[in-house]
């Protein structure tokens, strides 16, 4: 849900990293934040266990400049993965813009990755959402793996909608802000839409 | 469906400054927040401005997310008033309306009796503030009139263009 703040001339807009346990969700905002500019990007705040797995969220707040006057910001998410933290993740949907289902190219991983993106779809609709409305992109993460499973059987199994879809690696950043731009751009492009 | 978009104008964001910069001094707080359940924060007032409000927002709206979810666990709605107490600095936090999170930052100063009885007050007053927010976004949307319809494919490609 955007909030259009015409006093501060700020747009901010929420978008939530979703996938299966271990996907690279994390790492995704762990790339953005070591990349970013430190005067676009605030404090990244990670809710872990001390494993390092994800408890609750990770947060990290970004500005990407300004649109006919409005300053562009976008507060990114991501859910913790794993299977039985099914109530955190629907708690963190709620007024969600936009949102990056981040896939684990691993062949073995694919149940896992097809279980989680049902869940998504579930939790979506529990708030009034479809999968297809909401600003929605994929990344194929972990590209460079030796067991990847290959491209088109990605986005055939995962992709039947065909969004806009990109190969990462985002251990090492590749593949990381064609993803972020792209979902950032779905929000804005929604957001012009809502105004007409 | 959707809620309403959270839209705020510069005379509702007054009102709502006058509320809360009234509550720092009649509650005799460090600092007030007010936070969009998304975790927005959408004004602050008191000494603590400056601090990092932005993950304040944040973590404010996922611990009343959190404890709305244990809430409706227990067979409750929500749990609308929350109180932490640090060894200086406490918290009270408080639900206002259906969207809005008020948060109270306070120390020996202050304390949570005073703070509840001014929170009372001041949190009706936010409320039909809000409520007149939420009207007129509901207006607007429907009227159709936002600064966004006019947002060219060139805007959105020239905010990525490094």
């Amino acid at each position: 849900m955007s909030f259009i703040n015409y006093s501060s001339r700020e747009i901010n807009c929420k978008i939530v990293f979703y996938g299966p346990g271990l996907c690279g969700k994390t790492t995704n905002l762990q790339h953005i934040y070591a990349k970013t500019n430190p005067d676009l990007k605030g404090k990244m705040i990670s809710l872990a266990t001390e494993t390092e797995r994800t408890l609750f969220f990770d947060f990290l707040p970004l500005a990407l400049g300004q649109i006919r006057g409005f300053k562009t910001r976008f507060h990114l998410y991501t859910v913790p993965g794993q299977v039985f933290y099914d109530a955190s993740r629907k708690l963190i949907l709620k007024g969600v813009d936009g949102v990056v289902f981040v896939a684990d190219s691993q062949i073995e991983r694919m149940e896992a990755n097809i279980e989680s993106l049902e869940n998504l779809q579930i939790n979506l609709k529990e708030q009034g959402y479809e999968l297809d409305k909401v600003p929605y992109v994929i990344q194929y993460n972990k590209r460079d793996l030796p067991n990847a499973a290959s491209l088109d059987e990605m986005r055939r199994v995962l992709n039947p909608m065909r969004a806009p879809d990109f190969e990462a690696c985002a251990t090492v950043g590749k593949g990381v802000f064609e993803t972020l731009k792209a979902v950032a751009k779905g929000v804005l492009t929604d957001l012009k839409k809502m105004g007409r | 469906m959707f809620e309403t978009q959270l839209v705020m104008h510069e005379e509702d964001f007054q009102k709502i400054l006058v509320v809360i910069q009234r509550l720092v001094r009649d509650a005799n707080s460090k600092g007030i927040f007010v936070v969009d359940k998304n975790g927005q924060l959408i004004s602050e007032a008191g000494e603590l401005e400056g601090i990092d409000s932005t993950s304040l927002a944040s973590l404010t709206a996922g611990c009343i997310a959190a404890t709305g979810g244990l809430a409706k666990i227990v067979g409750e709605e929500e749990f609308p008033i929350h109180f932490h107490q640090g060894q200086r600095d406490n918290l009270h936090i408080t639900l206002v309306g259906s969207r809005i999170i008020l948060v109270v930052v306070f120390d020996e100063r202050s304390s949570l009796g005073l703070v509840r009885l001014r929170v009372k007050k001041a949190g009706a007053e936010l409320a039909r503030i809000f409520e007149d927010i939420e009207q007129k976004a509901k207006l607007e949307a429907a009227s159709g009139s936002s600064p966004f319809a006019e947002i060219t494919d060139d805007d959105i490609d020239n905010l990525f263009s490094d």
